[in-house]
């Protein structure tokens, strides 16, 4: 086959098959190091303050959150939207990258789609938490009943429900399907019962023969073209909670594009916050190079600057349109009580992603690093931007209030910030981290050892 | 046999019918025979089992499904025209020693659960205000006396009034002085107890007192007609009415009355193309001043000054000769000009205290021949009686020792009394002191012997409010504690011991009913004026003299002019929520915003923005104000540079909240000048303190910021065109285009119409709402967070000046669009358009998502953030700071209206019980439903008459007129939410 000289290579250090499993594998056997009980126990922790934070709004109602008349929707909504944001980035590598025929996505497509199933799971926590009855909150479910109550089709929050569970579900399935080569390889170096009776029947029967290999492409190619218009509806849906409503700053025809381009920024940026210190922690830097990195932040600059593109043309519109309600809401965004939020995701995501047009710092693995917190610090802003400055002063400057969040707030995005970690260091315990088959599919072509040697 | 013992009587009623019915039945046994035979027979393993399994069973069931046993029995025998789940209406009469309206009670089911006005009064004229709005929740209050008592300790009403017979004849054979305490007495009947009280006590003598006195008028009067009266004013009959300080829409005498009279000259609807203009001077920002065409600042301190300016300008304009007067702050030229046009047309009020004051005031009316037109000498209002001197007098003579005997009669002057403190430990030099209070008081904790009186609502009164306008108030419920009839333990201690009810009737018949000359025998008319609640009898008072004007020059000689200018004056005031403090625990009141500065749950001093600036004030920072104090100091624009004002009514101990007090009282500042009270201070010191207090406010943003909310135009604008201040009304229409067809609506389509033009902002409306919805109170801490929880609110905001501003208001409740924008964002289909135009709520269905309240650009929507009603299915959840779920409080919720529960979102109905109560009246009746059949609560409550409701399908309905008016528009009509409610413009009487 042939391969651009130019291309680096993706994987580093003359690698054959066995090292490939053994280098991959071997986070999942023996015990775990000091620092993934450190890191589970702090997680475990932040999860618990969530399950306080939980038990507080439930048994005693949202009056816990700072939320007031005027503005209905606060941290909870923007923690939702944020973490769906963030569960984009999985589906987008292993979905469409795998129909661009991406090679460099087999290194980090594992681990990005754990992380968003992950991430619409904490995402999917906060509209049932925001629920003023959440006991009742199958009332959302279509189902039939006696009382022939039927859901509002109209509504796009019963969008969001039907677009959320899809993209959960087609996820899990994409996901799992991936795995089951990897299950059977965990599976035949297994050295007790239990484990070989678990992985044996998690891996579905996998043996590799050749029928098998060819039914598990097919699949996934079908999984990906079903999976790659849901990266693009699940967040459209989302930013019709906003685009569809009468209020000034989420009245808006721009928020389809404009939010699943936020999305997929901030979903590449968590995947590189969580890889960096990933390949570091289990030693991967030969598999997650520093060319699968910089490949993500060019990622993170176009769609970046396709999100500061966005915010300007807003602000276009609202002078352009004429209505002195549009005009006042993003006035106040960038002038009024909560500039300081606006600016901050004014630099956060759109200033310093434009530093990587600088190749040495898109190079650079600790300037990425702290670069992918900022984003993601950005992008939690753009949402609060949205969802609390547009509430909190909108047509009647009677009703105009403030909003602060409160500790049970803070604790239950801490608890789903928790409850992210601990499943995502549960998960490198039990699955590899990168997929091992689809890794040797490349190691052969974009290995380094065939880039040394591929000329003879 | 043997002798059957029986435990309970279900056995022994079985065994009897047992046996007399079913002697043949041999197979069917008593519970007794059964439990002896399975007692006799040895237990089986079989019927171990059994019971084994089923005990347990029943265990589990019974201690995880607790589900709280809740009886409803039925009426035995039915009570004639009590239907349950049908209101009666009874009329009866609010009087609180301050207040007067004429009332209906609603009752259910045995409890009277709301006030409405009663069109039938000529003085009130249905209409009613806040404070009477929220007086029913006050019967069933925890912190009433439920008991007599004696030191503290509960006492039998026939020991105490045993011990308080004897008291009083000691009293009697010593020849000791007597006195009884009272407020205003406006009760006929009641006045004839105390004068048989008076009789059989010789030397025991009367006294009045008010909280808020109007002794300077009442000897003003005296000086000018030979009489201490007050005239009945008639604000419809005046063109132009010039109000120095005198708060008639919110608290100056009898404002229901007052706002109904003006209100009436402020409406341009109906054909009227006039209105009256009202002129306002005074130093805080009042109810009344706010609603002014004009507006000037002045020190109350001056206020004299100015009058006697205004008063020489007119005798210069009617050709008299003026005299030297030191000049007037501000300029009243205009104002004199403008008053000599309307000769007879005109009024002049001042709200003073002050002897001269009123005696000027006099003079000036007199002048300008505004007695006989738009003030009445020969009908008398009888709401303050009170001269000042003779309280002082009493608490002088307490003081040495020689008054034996007090009887307190609805009065706290510990508490509201300026001088309370002294009136406390005066208290103590009195041998035999009697309280009959209704609330737990102040004063009545220092009394020896405490005999609660009744509650209005469960109590026979009766009340002449001005000369010959005679009301009666009726029981509507049954006394909930041991109380008695004030009036009741008066006669028994006279010696007379008969009911209040019989005496009533008899008072009525040998003195009110001869007045009545229509040939009807007693008892039909006193069956008829109970019913309707009112009986006008026309008498007229006679006995004044020709005006003497005698002392206005020597008062014009003595007007000083201004002396320094930096000296700071404090005024104190009375809210339209809590007045004088009497319904202090009251939280319908506490939660409710003043209409001007929006803030509830405390009292503050209200400083000028030009002071604030000059003494580095904020918000919320807090002062002394002499040793008064810290009260928050909040910047109210409008506000005299130099002056400070501070509500009264508040600071009343352990009430308010469950523990604690609301607000700092104000009372002890009251000062006393020439033998009366002076609600103004003319030097004080204000010394900032560290630290600040969070106030609870319902609106923070005061500006419109030049949106088009409340459209305003002047009265020669709208003459010309009368949609000048709406000409955007027009334009916006053309745009409103819609792929859609506009649903259309078959039967009925609800409307409601607000006149802005006649809405003073009194708050009736709010409480009303609160009262007919079960609208929780949510307590200061949750306001603070903006979470109250009000249908209807006022909005106020300021334009103009911060100095000298205008400022407008905007009664806001759910609009119920056609095209709402929370209905199609509601995920479970919770909130929907009915077929009748009403936007619904199903609170069952309500999962809380507050999407639609984001969603809705009124705001109007409600969030139950907690549980704040225990209507939540978890238990111990429940946020209740204003004690508002105990179950006796509960007996004023209203069953026509669901309670809600925690994490649901509520709002505005259209009042939609009261529509379906009506509609169910006229379908039975076969008959369609008239015009104005339906009024919901804010629409009865407003004695402004700015709220109109009715079909927008009936072309003929008063609301299709209101709705085809050049004035109508819809609040954010661009957004074509077709609201069905609509607001008509508000037209000053002002040249630009």
């Amino acid at each position: 086959m042939y391969t651009s000289p130019l291309r680096e290579p993706l994987i580093r250090g003359n690698k054959n098959y066995k090292q490939v499993t053994d280098d991959i594998l071997s986070p999942m056997a023996g015990k775990p190091s000091k620092y993934w009980y450190l890191g589970i126990i702090l997680a475990g922790i932040a999860a618990l303050f969530g399950g306080w934070a939980t038990f507080r709004t439930v048994f005693y109602g949202i009056g816990e959150w700072g939320l007031n008349k005027t503005i209905g929707w606060g941290w909870g909504i923007t923690n939702f939207v944020w973490w769906v944001g963030i569960g984009h980035a999985g589906t987008f590598i292993s979905a469409i990258l795998l129909l661009f025929r991406q090679k460099w996505r087999t290194s980090i497509n594992r681990s990005a789609e754990a992380m968003t199933l992950i991430a619409v799971m904490c995402a999917g926590f906060f509209p049932l938490i925001h629920m003023g009855r959440l006991l009742l909150g199958f009332y959302i479910f279509p189902y039939p009943n006696t009382r022939a109550l039927w859901v509002n089709f109209n509504s796009p929050l019963l969008w969001d429900v039907f677009a959320i569970s899809t993209y959960f579900a087609v996820s899990l399935v994409f996901w799992y399907v991936g795995l089951i080569p990897d299950i059977g390889t965990v599976r035949d170096r297994a050295k007790t019962k239990i484990r070989k009776a678990i992985y044996g029947f998690l891996s579905f029967g996998w043996t590799g023969s050749a029928k098998h290999w060819s039914r598990h492409e097919t699949i996934s190619l079908i999984l990906a073209g079903l999976a790659a218009p849901l990266v693009l509806s699940v967040h459209t849906i989302v930013s019709f909670d906003f685009a569809t409503s009468v209020i000034p700053g989420w009245h808006t025809t721009i928020f389809p594009p404009y939010f699943v381009s936020g999305a997929i920024f901030s979903g590449f940026a968590m995947v590189l916050t969580l890889m960096i210190v990933t390949r570091k922690a289990l030693n991967l830097e030969e598999y997650i190079t520093i060319n699968h990195i910089e490949s993500m932040n060019k990622i993170i600059i176009l769609t970046g600057s396709i999100v500061g593109i966005a915010y300007l043309t807003e602000f276009f519109i609202a002078w352009y349109s004429g209505v002195e309600f549009e005009t006042y809401a993003f006035f106040n965004r960038a002038f009024g009580p909560y500039a300081w939020a606006y600016w901050i995701m004014m630099t956060c995501n759109v200033i310093t992603p434009q530093l990587f047009w600088f190749r040495k710092l898109r190079r650079n693995v600790m300037f990425t690093f702290v670069i992918s917190i900022f984003v993601n610090i950005g992008m939690w802003f753009e949402r609060f931007v949205i969802v609390v400055t547009s509430l909190h002063r909108d047509f009647l400057p009677s009703s105009w209030t403030m909003y602060k969040p409160t500790l049970v707030e803070v604790g239950l995005y801490v608890g789903t910030l928790g409850l992210f970690f601990t499943l995502f260091l549960l998960f490198i315990r039990v699955f590899p981290v990168i997929a091992v088959a689809e890794v040797k599919g490349v190691l052969k072509s974009s290995g380094e050892n065939q880039k040394l040697t591929g000329h003879e | 046999m043997k002798e059957q013992y029986y435990k309970s009587l279900d056995d022994l009623i079985y065994d009897a019918r047992q046996a007399a019915e079913e002697v043949d039945s041999g197979d069917r046994k008593s519970i007794l025979q059964m439990k002896k035979e399975s007692r006799s027979e040895a237990t089986s393993r079989r019927d171990f089992l059994k019971l084994f399994g089923f005990t347990i069973a029943s265990a589990a069931i019974a201690t995880s499904c607790q589900q709280p046993v809740q009886k409803a029995i039925p009426f035995l025998i039915q009570p004639e025209k009590i239907i349950p789940g049908e209101a009666s209406y009874f009329a009866s009469t609010y009087f609180d020693g301050n207040d007067y309206c004429s009332v209906l009670v609603k009752v259910r089911d045995g409890r009277p659960i709301k006030i409405e006005g009663n069109a039938l009064s000529p003085v009130t004229r249905g209409g009613t205000n806040a404070r009477t709005q929220a007086s029913v929740l006050g019967l069933y209050d925890n912190k009433r006396h439920k008991n007599p008592k004696f030191k503290g300790k509960k006492i039998s009403w026939e020991d105490g009034d045993q011990q308080i017979l004897e008291a009083l004849a000691e009293i009697k054979a010593k020849e000791g002085k007597l006195v009884l305490l009272t407020g205003t007495i406006i009760s006929p009947s009641t006045n004839a107890v105390i004068q048989e009280f008076l009789a059989a006590h010789p030397g025991a003598e009367h006294i009045q007192y008010d909280v808020i006195s109007a002794s300077g008028m009442l000897q003003a009067n005296e000086q000018s007609y030979g009489k201490a009266f007050i005239p009945s004013y008639d604000f419809s009959k005046a063109d132009l009415i010039v109000s120095f300080d005198a708060d008639f829409l919110g608290s100056w005498l009898s404002p229901i009355e007052y706002t109904k009279q003006y209100s009436e000259r402020r409406k341009l609807v109906d054909g009227q193309r006039s209105m009256s203009r009202h002129l306002h001077f005074e130093g805080g920002m009042s109810l009344t001043g706010s609603n002014a065409d004009e507006r000037i600042q002045i020190r109350l301190s001056q206020e004299k000054l100015v009058i006697a300016n205004l008063y020489n300008e007119l005798k210069k304009l009617a050709g008299e000769q003026p005299v030297n007067l030191p000049a007037s702050p501000v300029d009243i030229t205009k104002v004199a000009g403008e008053l000599i046009a309307k000769k007879g047309k005109s009024l002049v009020v001042s709200g003073s205290n002050d002897l001269e004051t009123q005696l000027l005031v006099n003079a000036i009316n007199e002048l300008l021949g505004n007695y006989g037109n738009t003030i009445r000498t020969d009908v008398h209002l009888k709401l303050r009686q009170a001269m000042d001197a003779d309280m002082a007098g009493l608490v002088d003579r307490m003081e040495a020792g020689q008054v034996d005997g007090l009887i307190l009669y609805d009065v706290n002057p510990v508490y509201d009394y300026p001088q309370g403190e002294r009136f406390k430990t005066a208290l103590q030099q009195v041998p035999l002191s009697i309280a009959l209070p209704i609330l737990g008081e102040e004063t009545s904790e220092h009394v020896q012997y405490i005999c609660p009186d009744h509650h209005y609502l469960e109590a026979w009164n009766d009340a002449e409010v001005k000369s010959g306008s005679y009301s009666l108030a009726q029981p509507t419920i049954r006394p909930i504690f041991k109380t008695r009839a004030a009036q009741e333990s008066l006669l028994k201690w006279a010696g007379n011991p008969v009911d209040f009810h019989t005496y009533i009737q008899n008072y009525w018949e040998k003195n009110i009913y001869p007045q009545a000359q229509d040939g009807q025998a007693f008892i039909d008319f006193w069956n008829s004026k109970l019913h309707d609640g009112i009986f006008e009898s026309g008498r007229k008072e006679d006995g004044l003299s020709a005006y003497n004007g005698e002392r206005v020059p020597t008062i014009l000689a003595q007007v000083k002019g201004l002396k320094g200018n930096d000296a700071l004056e404090l005024n104190l005031y009375t809210n339209v929520s809590v007045g004088t403090g009497k319904q202090a625990n009251n939280p319908w009141l506490q939660e409710l915003p003043d209409p001007v500065t929006k803030i509830c749950w405390d009292n503050y001093a209200a400083v000028s923005p030009k002071l604030a600036k000059e003494l580095e004030l904020e918000d919320e920072q807090l002062v002394m104000i002499n040793d008064f104090g810290p009260i928050p100091v909040v910047v109210q624009p409008g506000q005299e540079h130099r002056t400070i004002s501070v509500a009264l009514g508040y600071g009343r101990v352990n009430l308010g909240t469950p523990e604690g007090t609301v607000g700092k009282n104000a009372f002890p500042l009251v000062a006393s000048e020439n033998g009366s009270l002076r609600y103004t201070l003319k030097q004080v010191n204000l010394q900032k303190v560290e630290g600040d207090y969070q106030l609870a406010k319902t609106q923070s943003h005061h500006s419109m910021e030049g949106r088009n909310l409340v459209r305003e135009t002047t009265l020669e604008d709208y003459l010309a065109n009368p949609a000048s201040g709406n000409e955007m009304r027009e334009e916006l229409k053309s745009h409103l285009k819609s792929l859609y067809a506009q649903r259309k609506f078959d039967g009925f389509h609800w409307g409601m119409a607000i006149d802005l033009n006649s809405c003073t902002g009194c708050n009736a409306c709010v409480v009303a709402c609160s009262a007919e919805n079960n609208v929780p109170v949510v307590g200061k801490e949750q306001v603070i967070m903006a979470r109250e929880m009000h249908w209807i609110r006022i909005d106020r905001y300021y334009k103009g000046d911060p100095d000298n501003p205008e400022l407008v208001r905007q009664p806001v409740m759910c609009q119920h669009c056609d095209n709402a924008p929370c209905e199609n964002v509601c995920p479970v289909a919770a909130t929907t358009h009915s077929n009748e135009g009403v936007n619904q709520m199903a609170y069952n269905r309500c999962i809380g998502t507050r999407y639609c309240n984001n969603n809705c650009p009124y705001k109007v929507r409600r969030f139950n953030f907690f549980d704040y009603t225990g209507a939540d299915a978890m238990p111990g959840n429940t946020i209740d700071p204003a004690e508002m779920t105990t179950d006796l409080r509960r007996l004023v919720l209203n069953p026509d209206v669901t309670v809600r529960a925690k994490g649901v979102i509520e709002k505005c109905s259209f009042c939609i019980q009261r529509i379906q109560e009506k509609k169910l009246a006229a379908k039975n009746e076969s008959r369609q439903l008239q015009d104005g059949e339906v009024v919901p609560a804010c629409a009865q409550s407003c004695p402004a008459d700015a709220i109109v409701f009715g079909d927008l399908n009936n072309k003929e309905s008063r609301i299709s007129k209101f709705f085809d008016d050049e004035r109508n528009y819809h609040l954010l009509e661009e957004l074509h939410t077709l609201p069905s409610v609509g607001y008509l413009t508000k037209v000053k009487n002002k040249t630009v």
